[in-house]
Formats: structure tokens, C-alpha cells, sequence
């Protein structure tokens, strides 16, 4: 069984294949890592998964479901979630608040019960609010809980992202660059989280520069270049392909 | 649960000034300054909703607040209605115009927002002007009084609390969905809509929602404007009065609700006391945005509290 299954892909921008021929999938309970030099469509294909691309050509789908060309608040709701390269926090909320737009889906959205108050909305808010605090505790924010997003230092923000996407409550969370900016200690600490999301049934689509933290928590690596799969396996498979380490290990990668 | 207080404070606050007021209002003109300021407060907590929670431009509400108020003008005067069916049309033909607009316009951002809107605005304002024989064309037309099953509002004072009341309840209902699952949404689209719509946001759903929300609450306040003053003309609905509101908003404070209240009474009492400033209104105004801007984003409500939260950590 598989839980994602990306199948012919193309995303051309004026021109330019970001994403080419690109077939794969993922299967439910693994962490999965996508690798790739800068450019390589990593970014890209998070961003046709998730809908906020249409892609050219190809079909993705997710759970036994096409999801092709679905807008992402759709696909949020067949259980898809991810956080972002560049920081997309809600500056302007708590971060308590930051958490429960994750879980926009389970609260009440609609107008008139929210515009008079109803008790059912203010109930779900607060037992809603009481599973954000447990989750901000989950992904280390426990000091966070009462503060605004925009007094967050950098480190504590990425990880309001992760506790975010989790209050959606993902099948699959995909994670673009979680250590980018952090320092090791840091980065070793991401490292337990991510194996704490999988531990906890959530299939884990990992982006990362950061070898070290690639090869200790990935059971399976896709290894991207200039848009295309260059190759496919576990981590010491990966390691000793020809291609891999040509095109990319070669050029720097072994440094990091 | 530190977090209520602030907004139960804020409405036991606004209610204690309404009580106070009339102890201190010395005459009628003091009384007709005080019920403007709460037209228009109620036009800026809607607005306010739209502009700092959702994070979208208008510089076109003026144009709904002068159809609500030719809604009622026409309705009432030329063919007879009453007042509350007029007024209840005209938020209704709001609500489905600014329906029917928003889904386009919504679609901008930033700079090309506001000009959908700017020119929204200019079109209605354009149409109040040029259709002379329902609206009676620049001269502007009478409204008559607002009356329901034969009751009629005949003085100041009675005005005052029926306005009073209805401010009330808009910042009741704004501050309701302001901490509510809809407003967190709107706050999420202001913040980041990728980032919103990923956490499963329907981001054109809600920009629409409060546009229309917005623009029904600018109508419902131009029908009492209409009726409260008695006679009407399209400036109701001109560029310059939509740029009124937003400084209002601004000054005032995005994103803060009693911010509006008292942007909304700064910006309707001043010109009343500076009268001799009458030849420089547009400009007062200009300096007054120029200035919130440079020396403070946050607007007056959102940088005192700030500065409060900071004299006493
Ligand atoms: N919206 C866009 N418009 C035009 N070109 C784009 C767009 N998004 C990505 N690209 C191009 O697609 C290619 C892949 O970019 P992408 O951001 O997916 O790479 P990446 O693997 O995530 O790189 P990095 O490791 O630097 O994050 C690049 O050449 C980029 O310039
Ligand atoms: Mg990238």
C-alpha cells in the first residue's frame, strides 16, 4: 500500500522544467527524505503536493484519491499538512492562535455561530485551546504559550510551525528545510522531533540540507536533480550511487 | 482566561462613556456631533474588520455607506416605505452587490486592491451623481424621519441612544467574531495565505465573507445617516469620504476595535472644532494618516496599550 503516489510529474515555469518525469511514492510510516542540490524542484514539488501549484503535466495522488490540481485547504482536509522553507508564521497572532488555525478544520467556521457566540463554538475553542497548549508542550514551546509570534525567536518559530501543521492532524507532514538556521544543538533537537511526529503514525516527507540529519532519520531518500529523480533507496543505498555522489555529494555535500 | 478581560473591559467601557455622556452633554449641537461619531464608528469597526484583521484594502466603503443611505432616501421618500424595510433592502442589495464584486476584486493585492476598490467606490459615487431623477443628481434630497409603526425619533436624545445601542451591539458582534474561528481565519489571511490555506483556510471564502460583512455594516449606518440628518447628496459617497473612514481605521488603530471607536471620534469632533480649518479638512486628514504612519503604525489604541503593557510588565 501506498499513501502518496506521484506519477509522470511536470512543472515548467516560462519554459523552464522545475519538476520533469518525475514518478515515486511514499508509503504510510516512513520518514522520507527528499534531497537535492539548490534548485533541484525540492520547494516545487512540495508546492504541487500541497496544491499551491497546478502542475503541468502528471497526477498525484494521496490516500487512493487523485488530488491533482486540488487547492490546498482541500487537500488539508484528506490530511495532508507541510511547513515552509522561508518562515510562514502568523506574525500578527499569538502563537497560541498560530496552533488553532491548524485546527480550523475541527472548529466551527461558520459565520452566524461565530458572529453571536454560540456556547458550542466557545466550548470547541477551549478544549481546542487546551490540545494547542499540550501540543506547543509536544514540540517543545511549553514557555510559548502565552506569547505573541512576533517576540519568537527564530528557532521557537520553526518549531510553531511544526506544531501547526500537526494540529491539522496529517497523514502525511511535509517538512521543507526544518533545520535551515539552526544551530547543532538545535538541529539535534529537530532531529528527536521529527522521529517523536513519526512516532506518533505521521508519515514524515523530509527536505534537508543537513546530511547528518538526513542520514540518521530517513528510511528512505529520493534524490532530486535539475527537476528529475537521479536515484532512489534507503540511505546506504543512496550513499554508494555513482550518480549521487557525482552530482551532488561530490559538489560539497560530504562537507556539510 | 486573562484574555476575556480585556475585551469585557473594553465593553463595560464603551457602555460607561454612553451612560456618562448625556450628563455632560451641554446642548443639542454637542449631541449631534456625539451620534456622527457613532455613524461613523460603526462604519469603521466593520471596515476595521476588513482592514486590520483580514488585512484588505478598501477605499471604496463610502460608496456602499451612500447607496444604504440612498436606499432608504429613495425608498422612503419617493415610494412611500417605511424606514426599517428600506433600510433592510438596502443591507440586503449591498450585501449581494458587494457579493457579486468581491470574488474579482478580491483576487488583487495590495496597491491594484486598493484601486479595485478606489474605482468601485468612483463608479458608485458616479452613478449617485448622474442618475438625477432618482437621486436628484449633486444637489443631493431630502429623507424623511425615521419612523417605526407610527413612533418617531424626534429628539437628539432619542437619536443618541438608538445609535448608542447600535454601536453597541456592532462592537459586540465585531469583538465576537474577532475571538472566534472566523476570526482567527481572517487574522491567518492577513498573516500569511499560503500558510492559512495549508492549514485548510478557505482564504477567498473568508476575504468575501468580511468584505460583504463590511460593506452591509457601511450601508446599515448610511440609512441612519440619511434618516438622522434628513437630507443626503453623492459626496456621502465620495472618494474623499471613503479616505475619511480609512484614517479613522487607521489612526485609530488596525486591528483594534476600540481603536475605530475612537479614530472614528477624533476624526468626526476635530474639523467640528477647528471649524476655521474648514478650507484645509482634505488636508488635516493627509497630514493626520501621514503622520500615524510615520510615527505610529500601530495607530493611538494598539501604541498605548503597548506603552501600558510596558510602564507595568
Ligand atoms: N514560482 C516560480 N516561478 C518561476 N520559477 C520558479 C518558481 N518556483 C521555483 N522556480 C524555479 O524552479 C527551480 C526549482 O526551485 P525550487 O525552489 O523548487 O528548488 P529547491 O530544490 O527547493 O532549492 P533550495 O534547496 O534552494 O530550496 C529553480 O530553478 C527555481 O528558480
Ligand atoms: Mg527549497
Amino acid at each position: 500500500m501506498t499513501l502518496l503516489r506521484v506519477e509522470d510529474l511536470h512543472k515548467t515555469f516560462g519554459g523552464v522544467g522545475a519538476i520533469q518525469d518525475l514518478t515515486f511514492s511514499i508509503n504510510p510510516g516512513t520518514i522520507h527524505s527528499i534531497i537535492g542540490p539548490n534548485g533541484a524542484g525540492k520547494t516545487t514539488l512540495f508546492n504541487l503536493i500541497t496544491g499551491l501549484y497546478e502542475p503541468t503535466r502528471g497526477r498525484i495522488h494521496f490516500n487512493d484519491a487523485d488530488i491533482t490540481g486540488q487547492p490546498p485547504h482541500v487537500l488539508a482536509r484528506h490530511g495532508l499538512s507541510r511547513t515552509f522553507q522561508n518562515l510562514q508564521i502568523f506574525l500578527n497572532m499569538s502563537a497560541m492562535d498560530n496552533v488553532m488555525v491548524g485546527y480550523h478544520l475541527r472548529c466551527d467556521g461558520r459565520f452566524l455561530p461565530s458572529l453571536f457566540r454560540f456556547p458550542s463554538v466557545v466550548r470547541k475553542d477551549a478544549e481546542y485551546r487546551e490540545r494547542a497548549a499540550a501540543l506547543m508542550a509536544f514540540v517543545g514551546l511549553e514557555d510559548y504559550v502565552a506569547a505573541d509570534a512576533s517576540a519568537m525567536p527564530y528557532g521557537a518559530l520553526k518549531r510553531l510551525e511544526i506544531a501547526r501543521a500537526l494540529a491539522v492532524q496529517p497523514k502525511m507532514l511535509l517538512l521543507d528545510e526544518p533545520a535551515a538556521g539552526l544551530n547543532p544543538s538545535e538541529t539535534l533537537a529537530i532531529d528527536g522531533l521529527i522521529q517523536k511526529v513519526a512516532g506518533r503514525g505521521v508519515t514524515v516527507v523530509l527536505v534537508e540540507h543537513d546530511m547528518r540529519l538526513v542520514w540518521a532519520v530517513s528510511d528512505h531518500i529520493l534524490v532530486l536533480d535539475h527537476g528529475r529523480k537521479l536515484a532512489e533507496g534507503t540511505g546506504p543505498e543512496v550513499r554508494s550511487n555513482p550518480d549521487v555522489v557525482a552530482a551532488y555529494l561530490g559538489e560539497g555535500g560530504r562537507d556539510r | 482566561m486573562g484574555f476575556w478581560q480585556p475585551r469585557r473591559a473594553g465593553i463595560l467601557a464603551l457602555a460607561a462613556v454612553i451612560a456618562v455622556l448625556p450628563a455632560v452633554l451641554p446642548n443639542a449641537f454637542y449631541y449631534d456631533v456625539v451620534i456622527l461619531v457613532g455613524i461613523n464608528a460603526i462604519v469603521c469597526v466593520g471596515l476595521n474588520l476588513l482592514i486590520g484583521y483580514g488585512g484588505q484594502i478598501s477605499l471604496g466603503h463610502a460608496g456602499f455607506f451612500g447607496l444604504g443611505a440612498y436606499f432608504s432616501a429613495v425608498l422612503t421618500g419617493t415610494y412611500d416605505w417605511p424606514p426599517l424595510a428600506a433600510l433592510a433592502t438596502g443591507a440586503v442589495s449591498v450585501g449581494v452587490l458587494s457579493f457579486i464584486v468581491a470574488r474579482p476584486i478580491l483576487k488583487l493585492k495590495g496597491h491594484y486592491l486598493a484601486m479595485g476598490t478606489l474605482g468601485m467606490g468612483i463608479i458608485i459615487s458616479i452613478a449617485l451623481n448622474q442618475e438625477v431623477d432618482i437621486t436628484g443628481g449633486p444637489d443631493g434630497m431630502p429623507v424623511p424621519a425615521f419612523a417605526i409603526a407610527g413612533w418617531e425619533p424626534s429628539s437628539e436624545q432619542t437619536w443618541y441612544w438608538i445609535v448608542a445601542a447600535l454601536l453597541m451591539i456592532s462592537v459586540w458582534l465585531a469583538l465576537n467574531l474577532i475571538d472566534s474561528p472566523v476570526g482567527r481565519a481572517l487574522r491567518s489571511v492577513h498573516g500569511s495565505e499560503v500558510a492559512a490555506s495549508v492549514a485548510g483556510v478557505d482564504v477567498t471564502r473568508y476575504k468575501i465573507l468580511i468584505f460583504v460583512v463590511s460593506a452591509v455594516m457601511a450601508s446599515f449606518a448610511g440609512s441612519l445617516y440619511a434618516h438622522y440628518t434628513g437630507f443626503i447628496t453623492p459626496d456621502e459617497a465620495s472618494f474623499f469620504h471613503s479616505i475619511e473612514f480609512v484614517t479613522m481605521v487607521v489612526l485609530g488603530g488596525m486591528a483594534s476595535t476600540f481603536g475605530s471607536l475612537v479614530g472614528a471620534a477624533i476624526l468626526t469632533i476635530l474639523p467640528q472644532l477647528l471649524t476655521v480649518l474648514h478650507d484645509f479638512e482634505m488636508l488635516a486628514f493627509g497630514a493626520i494618516l501621514m503622520g500615524t504612519m510615520i510615527f505610529m503604525r500601530k495607530g493611538l489604541v494598539p501604541s498605548l496599550v503597548d506603552l501600558a503593557k510596558r510602564a507595568r510588565p
